[in-house]
């Protein structure tokens, strides 16, 4: 093995020129690889940092009480009053909160209770979805605090959080009091803690966050929650654990691809154009390493010849060609990695994408993997040519 | 027990009407630390019973024998060992490898046998070439070499191993007459002194005149 490393090492040294063309069309291909792999997983970070990172995955939400239906007889008048609202609860929810939070892939729970009101300010009133939030869980789901413009998003007794769009609405000041009016028709004076912007008119102008403790009063429900939202490392991981925790809890846990059906097809068929352009690369690198290799063979094969008229068995001969891709496929990879990884130096970080820059992620290159596959198919390359090699008739070859 | 025994060797190429019979039942001895001339007219199948006795081919039909192994019989891998450990190669055009220094072309066959370059090996490759008269161009590529020195580093490389035969293939076919004179005294010495048995395929007659037998191919058999 020390000697074959060593024939294939000279074998390569000695014809310089053609290894360096060698080596940089495969750094070349390797480079193509880590660039669109850092390009692909960087798109995918952004969109879904910009869509399902700022949303629950898997939802755990009571299924509202629909009224019974009235059937109204011909000629007749029907006169209905509504006495109570009630708030669809998940009762025992709260007990299997220690448990999910311990399931394997859950990165943050947000228990919540939710419902609908009105803010009004003087003269101005503005309708809202009230969602109460346990403080210091403000931004398990939605980010809150990466949107925050102005004060704090913690919630607190009396403190409500409201996007930018709707304080500009009501003519709102940072510490200012807002009266709170839930459709369950209790009232409450809450302060202006903090203004986010999240760049969505709707998110921005219709949420008004308040703290667990003030939506249950706002609502009415002194026990129980109205919603679970589940953030898990892996989004794709969603429909296996939304079933595990149906199947554990009893509790209508549902998988954010439910709604995002088409923001997942999206996402996978990015994955496959992904994979189909790096399988391209590798294909190219494959074609490069195997032709080169076969001409390197048809050129040495009086040498062949003689390695095998001194004794060199057909394996030995297999070992130098295999050995020679194998080591333009290192070379190759780790110029190739090296230099997607000094080009993917020149983006901004994933930190800091801005729109009209390529959303560029230079831990998503994917350089061990790059390497080690290029290896690989350059050994896989010379497989053909090392076989034909050591199937040469040494006399032949020596005539030659 | 003799060095190498063939009997009844037949080798044919080609099928049909294109067949070929260039040996036809070649019967030979051959003994230990023999040094023996094979001559004959071209096409008489020189280079052919060379490459039989040497294991690069296999005959048609016919027994080969060398140290009492039956190499017919041998499988390709056994037959690669073999060749490596008992039987060195001296070609006409030399056939060094040109990528490689003097040292290392002739340490070469000691390093397919033990997968590395060990330091006795390149001491019995120096030696070799201290004894060729290469000593100041060892470490020169073989490419860079005379024809003459191209040849002396073969005939290194086929001591290598320390083989019991030594096969040499018109050795000094492309060789001017001072370095054929050279290369053939530096046969004549390894014969006497190793003991290493050569067989010499030559047209020279001056240097079939130097080996004590003459071996006479013709008509596929062999006479002498």
């Amino acid at each position: 093995m020390l000697y074959a490393i060593k024939i294939a090492a000279r074998y390569l040294s000695a014809s310089k020129a053609q290894t360096a063309l060698l080596v940089v069309g495969v750094a070349a291909g390797v480079f193509v690889f880590i660039f669109m792999s850092a390009l692909i997983g960087g798109l995918a970070e952004f969109i879904l940092a910009r869509t399902a990172g700022d949303m629950a995955h898997v939802t755990i939400e009571a299924e509202a009480r629909l009224p019974a239906r009235l059937a109204v007889p011909p000629g007749r008048v029907l006169w209905a009053d509504q006495a109570t609202r009630e708030t669809a609860t998940l009762r025992a929810a709260e007990n299997f909160l220690p448990l999910i939070e311990t399931l394997p892939g859950v990165k943050a729970v947000s228990p919540q209770i939710i419902g609908s009101g009105v803010l009004r300010r003087g003269g101005q009133a503005a309708q809202v979805s009230i969602v109460g939030l346990e403080p210091g869980r403000e931004s398990a789901i939605l980010d809150l605090a990466r949107y925050r413009v102005a004060g704090s998003v913690r919630l607190g007794a009396g403190v409500v959080v409201l996007g930018k769009g709707l304080v500009e609405d009501l003519g709102l000041a940072l510490n200012q009091s807002v009266v709170l009016q839930s459709s369950h028709g209790v009232t409450m004076r809450l302060t202006l803690g903090g203004i986010y912007e999240i760049g969505a008119g709707g998110a921005d102008r219709r949420m008004a966050y308040v703290s667990l403790a003030t939506a249950r009063s706002l609502m009415a429900l002194p026990q129980g929650l109205s919603r679970i939202e589940i953030k898990l490392f892996d989004l794709y991981a969603a429909d296996a654990s939304a079933a595990r925790l149906r199947g554990l809890t009893g509790l209508p846990a549902v998988s954010w691809t439910r709604e995002g059906a088409r923001l997942l097809e999206a996402l996978r068929a990015q994955k496959q154009t992904g994979y189909f352009l790096k399988s391209f690369a590798m294909i190219t690198i494959v074609i490069g390493v195997a032709s080169s290799l076969m001409l390197s063979t048809y050129r040495r094969r009086p040498e062949i010849g003689i390695m095998r008229a001194m004794g060199a068995s057909r394996r030995f001969v297999v070992g130098v060609f295999v050995l020679q891709g194998g080591l333009i496929g290192a070379m190759g990879g780790l110029l190739g990695a090296a230099t997607g990884y000094g080009a993917l130096l020149l983006f901004p970080t994933r930190e800091n994408f801005r729109s009209g820059t390529l959303p560029m992620d230079i831990t998503q290159g994917a350089y061990g993997l790059a390497i080690t596959l290029t290896v690989l198919c350059a050994i896989a390359a010379a497989i053909l040519p090392a076989r034909a090699a050591a199937r040469l008739d040494p006399v032949t070859a020596i005539g030659q | 027990m003799s060095l190498v025994t063939v009997t009844d060797l037949v080798k044919t190429f080609g099928t049909g009407e294109a067949e070929t019979r260039v040996l036809r039942g070649a019967n030979l001895t051959l003994e230990r630390g023999a040094r023996a001339a094979l001559i004959g007219p071209s096409g008489s199948g020189k280079s052919t019973l060379l490459t039989i006795l040497g294991t690069l081919m296999r005959p048609t039909s016919g027994g080969h024998e060398m140290l009492g192994v039956d190499l017919t019989r041998a499988s390709d891998a056994e037959l690669t060992a073999f060749r490596n450990r008992h039987i060195g190669f001296v070609f006409q055009f030399h056939n060094l490898l040109p990528d490689f220094t003097a040292l290392e072309n002739v340490v070469f066959p000691a390093a397919i046998r033990a997968g590395r370059e060990t330091a006795a090996a390149r001491a019995r490759g120096a030696d070799l070439l201290d004894r060729m008269g290469l000593a100041a161009r060892i470490q020169f590529p073989a490419a860079n070499l005379s024809g003459g020195q191209k040849q002396r580093v073969a005939v290194a490389r086929a001591l290598m191993n320390a083989p019991e035969l030594v096969l040499a293939d018109e050795p000094t076919g492309n060789l001017d007459r001072a370095a054929a004179a050279q290369v053939m005294a530096l046969i004549g010495q390894i014969n006497r002194d190793e003991g290493t048995a050569f067989l010499i395929s030559t047209h020279d007659e001056t240097i079939a005149a130097s080996c004590p037998r003459r071996i006479v191919v013709g008509e596929g058999r062999l006479t002498g």
